[in-house]
């Protein structure tokens, strides 16, 4: 009966429908923090970090994070003191009532591009741009999916009506996006010097995004390790004890 | 952890059990209590049950320290949990993969019930109690899914509260009264993270009901004969207390190598997009555990004067409902399933018939899903009251053995003979 349950079980998952239906297959992908032993790539986070600094944040916000958080993806205090104080945080208020600007600090959230919605919108068309604090998790396909988003732009096929303002998107729902394509290549100087091809730069800002999704994934693997070890050696060991204390009744 | 009670060495225990007898008691209800010797691993699934809601209370009670019930913080709340509070993503994986692998639990010893015929008489109630646990269960669930206040959180809200409209007279009352307003939304998640917390208790309170019922005639075993003696039985402990945690070990590692390593395998990727009631996901569907009874609400069509949406309900309710009547619709007085050639094969239709159910219910319907829907429904519903009855007037079940102890020593004595002998009769 349980390989009947689970058997079930696994169609269930199978079945789950597809979030984007006309969307095309995304290529396969694999990444560094596959698997039950994967991490995350630190030095792609950091240059996917430079990505969403000088492109995606001008658009997307990202409020989960804390400057702090960057520690996470392999950068020391220093560095992120001197990220946190290149931005303006808007604080107060102070005695006399007001509100005011100051340097930002580590334990800022990451500051948004835009106040509110209605300003995101009035700037962009209409369009929302999503915060990408949960991107990763939120979207079927995950890192693959948005490394694949970004790459794919093209001409739309003839005979399909765009809406106007929209691109075509291949991987995208209903392949009409309000996003006008992010990434070219060259659109950063990479701190590592690693050459900033458009397939680069999606690898690396999917990277990070990913991280941001779940900081604490590399905890939770680890831990996973040691929790598992333990229960094979106790579930062992009672199997043993079972078998000792049924003996007499065989 | 067994005192030995009024026998003790301790004059302390003796002096407390003489005003409180609770060493006497779990004397009795564990070393004492006799359990069928012949109980197999489709046994363990009910202690199972009851740790799994231990489990889920525990780690409930420490994200309750942290989440906050408030529509704007909500999701934001879950998410700090998640990141910022030490093991808060332990926490909540915990939790939210405890609900599937408490319902996993809860339906095998279910249809361990149906398969040995656990709930023939003298065991009425206790099935009963049991068909109570699993409906508060799927309330809690339905609720606490609807705490992290995400998209697929909102719009399930929506989607069941709304079920309660179609009640003729009294619908949108209810449902005003469910929604605290006149749409889901901060009132809704206040109420409903009120009641997430006191069901809960309400299940221990039926749990301990549904045991003391279990302990009155003790547990139904694989041959599902009665106990004839002190040879057909053994204490409960060391026996089954040590079955019971090897089986616990295993159950934990698959447990565990979910939460830790497929965390989000069983969820929604659009449960980590924040609730948003001005735009409907492209598709609204219930956690796994409910999409058998979500298959059923969808597939019922009008049905004469009643209109389909309150037929659905009617029937989604009736598939929970027509399980209080099982011990009276199955008409055969032999309880297990080995006995009884025809009910044993029409026992796997039901589960095929549950899995196909839950296939539609993920699926929109449409085209081959409304049709294998419709048909699954119905069989589910003559399943039980057709099939039941009329199959035990009609079989003519296998002779049972004489006694558990007769058909467990032929099986330690014969060598090749044994095991077969018990189960191809």
């Amino acid at each position: 009966m349980r390989a009947a349950i689970f058997a079930g079980f696994a169609l269930l998952a199978l079945a789950a429908p597809a979030g984007a239906q006309e969307a095309a297959p995304l290529p396969r992908q694999s990444w560094s923090f596959d698997g039950p032993f994967g991490t995350y790539d630190r030095a792609a986070a950091q240059r996917g970090f430079q990505v969403y600094e000088a492109v995606c944040s001008h658009c997307h916000s990202m409020h989960l994070l804390h400057y702090r958080d960057l520690a996470g993806i392999g950068y020391n205090e220093d560095e992120i003191k001197a990220v946190a104080a290149s931005k303006q945080v808007t604080d107060g208020p102070n005695d006399q009532g007001e509100m005011f600007q100051r340097p930002g600090r580590p334990a800022d959230a990451f500051v948004a591009p835009f106040a509110n919605e209605q300003a995101a919108r009035a700037a962009l068309n209409g369009a929302l741009p999503p915060d990408l604090s949960l991107i990763i998790k939120a979207r079927d396909g995950g890192a693959s999916y948005v490394d694949a988003l970004l790459q794919g732009y093209k001409e739309p096929p003839a005979g399909m009506k765009m809406a106007e303002n929209m691109q075509y998107d291949e991987y995208f729902t209903g392949r009409q996006i309000a996003m006008p394509p992010p990434l070219a290549g060259n659109d950063v100087q990479y701190a590592d010097g690693t050459k900033p091809t458009l397939t680069q730069e999606a690898h690396d800002v999917a990277t990070f995004l990913a991280w941001a999704s779940e900081p604490t994934m590399e905890e939770r693997k680890y831990t996973g390790a040691k929790v598992l070890i333990f229960l094979l050696v106790m579930t062992g060991v009672l199997y043993g004890a079972k078998r000792q204390i049924w003996a007499d009744l065989h | 952890m067994t005192g030995p009670g009024t026998q003790s060495q301790s004059k302390l225990v003796r002096w407390i059990d003489y005003r409180l007898p609770i060493f006497t008691f779990m004397r009795h209800e564990l070393n004492e209590y006799p359990t069928p010797r012949n109980l197999n691993y489709w046994w363990n699934f009910g202690s199972l049950a009851g740790i799994m809601l231990v489990i889920m209370m525990v780690t409930g009670i420490f994200l309750a320290m942290q989440y906050t019930p408030n529509v704007s913080d909500a999701f934001d709340s879950v998410e700090r949990i998640m990141r910022d509070v030490n093991f808060g993503w332990l926490l909540r994986y915990l939790h939210m993969n405890g609900a599937s692998f408490f319902f996993i639990v809860v339906y095998v010893h279910l249809f361990r019930g149906l398969y040995y015929g656990s709930y023939k008489e003298p065991r009425e109630l206790l099935w009963m109690l049991g068909v109570i646990i699993l409906l508060l269960m799927m309330a809690t669930a339905f609720m606490g899914y609807v705490l992290p206040w995400g998209q697929m959180s909102f719009w399930a809200a929506t989607v069941i509260t709304n079920l309660f409209s179609a009640l003729p007279v009294v619908g949108p009352k209810v449902v005003g009264w469910l929604w605290g307003g006149f749409a889901v939304g901060n009132p809704t998640l206040n109420r409903f993270y009120s009641l997430h917390y006191l069901l809960p208790f309400l299940i221990v309170g039926v749990v301990g009901l549904h045991l003391i019922a279990l302990h009155q005639h003790g547990s139904n075993n694989p041959l599902g004969i009665d106990r004839k003696g002190p040879q057909d039985s053994i204490p409960f402990h060391p026996y089954y207390t040590v079955k019971d945690m090897f089986g616990l070990g295993v159950f934990l590692i698959a447990y565990a190598v979910v939460v830790f390593y497929f965390p989000n395998l069983l969820g929604d990727t659009q449960n980590y997009v924040p609730a948003n009631p001005l735009q409907t996901p492209p598709e609204i569907v219930p956690e796994w555990y409910f999409l058998p009874y979500y298959a059923i609400l969808r597939s019922v069509p009008d049905i004469l004067f009643i209109p389909a949406k309150l037929a659905g309900v009617l029937c989604l309710f009736g598939a929970i409902g027509v399980l209080f009547f099982l011990p009276w619709l199955d008409t055969s007085r032999v309880r297990s399933a080995r006995f009884r050639p025809v009910f044993k094969w029409v026992f796997w239709l039901l589960v095929i018939d549950v899995v196909a159910l839950g296939v539609c219910g993920a699926h929109r319907p449409e085209g081959l899903y409304i049709i294998v829907g419709r048909l699954a429904t119905l069989y589910y519903f003559i399943h039980f009251i057709v099939l039941f009855p009329v199959i035990g007037w009609l079989e003519r079940p296998l002779p049972l053995p004489t006694s558990i102890s007769a058909a467990v020593t032929k099986t330690s004595s014969g060598p090749l003979a044994a095991a077969s002998s018990v189960e191809k009769r």
